[in-house]
């Protein structure tokens, strides 16, 4: 079965404009993780969408639910977790507990706060993740990406050409995930907060589905300016 | 959920716009799509500035098929394949007006955005489902429409004698007219005339077709479809003029910028009726449909048919646009943005 997983266990700390959690606030007429969902349900090729939550905000999720029609019987709430990866097994745990355990599940996953995803890089990623087991939406970097160490100086700058920047979704072959993941000790799993660096640190292959531009994560104040002028509402100071 | 729409702000120019859509109606993944000389003249500025200024920003393309991806009527199954209708009937229709032509209806892609859309979203009653019919050939349906209005249109306001029926032009839209006439008038001997022996050879199944400046002096039509259109439309309609029979038909079907003159002394002493005929509706779209899911008649449509590279992006759209140009007949491609 193929599942998608919409990560939005987030509590908004960076965002400083809201007490809530950023996939809440108003984008257009409807809050950003509603459209998110919406285009999830698009795609029929999902068996399940499974929206990964904090636990606070179940049910406001619900009620969002219940507001904005989505009742399509495909889309089910669960507890996210601390951070992103336990928000990501928590919902792997749950669609277990349902659907039992198989070598050939895929799980979508994809940040609540990209509400631009298109269709296709949802299809592209089921593709991909069917033939190769790891998948991460990316850009072609347009900025020149300069690393520095000390966080001073410069001490490299990579080839442009080589460089891409990481969106979502990222997709999995749901055991191969969940087995990597298991497999890391404590310290490892606090750092690697992203689960494509989980199978590249464990020499998994991880193909490149084409991202777009538009698809921004809406993070800070900026994005989320960004984010409502694209879709010619008003803008929020 | 938020669409993408791939807007033509200004000639060979595009931009995203993007757009909330609800989910009250169907809502329709585009998957092929063909281009028309309409979206061709907006892409290359070929239309009066003050027409340009007032109909652009706006997404080209009216020529498209997809699936159905979610529908609140319950009508069309999700995944079922469907034609889209882009003309948008007045809210009241009126006895004997047919939709197309209704005061207040809407095209889209003439003043409203086509269906260069991420989904699009749409009245249940503006889809069309067909089943065997192959999505590169279902694309071109609204142009088979099109054609199919006009032979009805012809049917109902023409006298009985159909032996001759006459075609000039020797592009797509000739090339669908004579293709739906020879399936409609099985009985009529069709007469192709256009001025590109290349082209023309493709009438493989008509009576007979001649270059323009080699018609027989003796030739007689009883009926005629216009479908030069620009400067041919004028050279047109004074051939048909000259050799159709009195009291024949004649259906305009070919667009010029520009105003055509017209030998109206002919017209008044053979007793003619000149007839405009655009666009298509509902109806046409299912009867489109009956006659391309025959194979015999999908299979002359794949010889006009030139399938260029899918479509992903801004710079893709730009590339089937210039190979539209080199392109003798209809160009499609897989929408997959």
């Amino acid at each position: 079965m193929i599942f998608g997983a919409i990560l939005a266990g987030g509590i908004g700390s960076r965002m400083n404009i809201s007490d809530m959690p950023k996939q809440f606030l108003m984008l257009g007429d409807k809050p950003i993780i509603i459209h998110t969902i919406e285009k999830f349900t698009m795609c029929k090729r999902l068996d399940y969408i499974y929206i990964g939550i904090h636990k606070d905000w179940v049910y406001y999720m619900k009620d969002l639910l219940n507001k904005y029609n989505i009742d399509n019987e495909r889309v089910k709430i669960t507890e996210g977790g601390s951070d992103r990866n336990i928000t990501l097994q928590n919902v792997i745990k749950k669609i277990e507990e349902i659907h039992g355990e198989s070598n050939e599940h895929i799980i979508v996953t994809h940040d609540a706060v990209r509400p631009f995803v298109t269709i296709r890089m949802i299809e592209d990623n089921i593709d991909a993740a069917i033939k190769y087991g790891a998948c991460d939406t990316a850009v072609s970097s347009i900025d020149t990406i300069v690393m520095s160490e000390d966080g001073d100086c410069i001490s490299n700058i990579p080839n442009r050409k080589y460089m891409y920047q990481g969106q979502t979704p990222q997709s999995f072959n749901m055991a191969m995930i969940k087995n990597l993941y298991q497999d890391l000790s404590q310290e490892e799993k606090s750092i690697l907060t992203d689960a494509c660096k989980i199978c590249i640190v464990r020499n998994t292959p991880v193909k490149i589905v084409k991202g777009d531009i538009s698809n921004i994560k809406i993070t800070t104040v900026s994005d989320y300016k960004i984010a409502q002028a694209m879709l010619g509402g008003m803008k929020i100071d | 959920m938020i669409n993408y729409i791939y807007q033509l702000v200004s000639p060979q120019i595009f931009s995203v716009k993007y757009s909330d859509v609800s989910n009250q109606n169907v809502i329709v993944r585009p998957k092929y799509m063909s281009i028309c000389h309409a979206d061709q003249r907006y892409y290359l500025g070929k239309r009066d500035l003050k027409i340009l200024r007032k109909k652009l920003p706006m997404a080209l393309i009216h020529e498209c098929c997809g699936e159905v991806l979610h529908d609140p009527s319950g009508t069309y199954k999700i995944g079922q394949k469907v034609v889209l209708i882009p003309n948008v009937p007045p809210e009241v229709a009126k006895k004997d007006i047919y939709e197309n032509y209704g005061k207040g209806s809407k095209f889209l892609s003439s003043g409203y955005d086509g269906f260069m859309r991420e989904i699009v979203d749409i009245n249940v009653d503006r889809v069309v489902p067909f089943e065997n019919i192959e999505n590169k050939i279902a694309c071109i349906c609204e142009f088979v429409s099109v054609g199919v209005h006009a032979i009805n249109r012809l049917k109902i306001n023409s006298h009985c004698h159909k032996d001759t029926i006459g075609i000039w032009g020797d592009g797509s839209l000739a090339y669908v007219v004579a293709t739906a006439l020879s399936y409609k008038f099985p009985e009529s001997k069709i007469i192709v005339v256009g001025r590109d022996e290349r082209k023309l050879s493709q009438f493989s199944f008509v009576y007979r077709t001649y270059l323009s400046d080699n018609i027989p002096k003796d030739l007689e039509i009883d009926h005629a479809f216009e479908c030069a259109g620009g400067e041919g439309s004028y050279y047109a309609i004074d051939d048909i003029i000259k050799y159709i029979n009195p009291q024949g038909t004649v259906m305009l079907m070919g667009v010029s910028e520009n105003k055509v003159g017209i030998n109206t002394r002919d017209v008044l002493e053979k007793g003619l009726t000149l007839i405009g005929s655009s666009r298509s509706g509902r109806q046409d779209f299912i009867e489109a449909v009956n006659i391309m899911e025959k194979s015999e008649f999908q299979n002359r449509l794949r010889t006009i048919i030139f399938e260029d590279s899918p479509v992903e992006n801004i710079k893709d759209i730009h590339r089937v646009f210039a190979n539209d140009l080199n392109t003798q007949f209809k160009t499609v491609f897989k929408w997959n943005v």
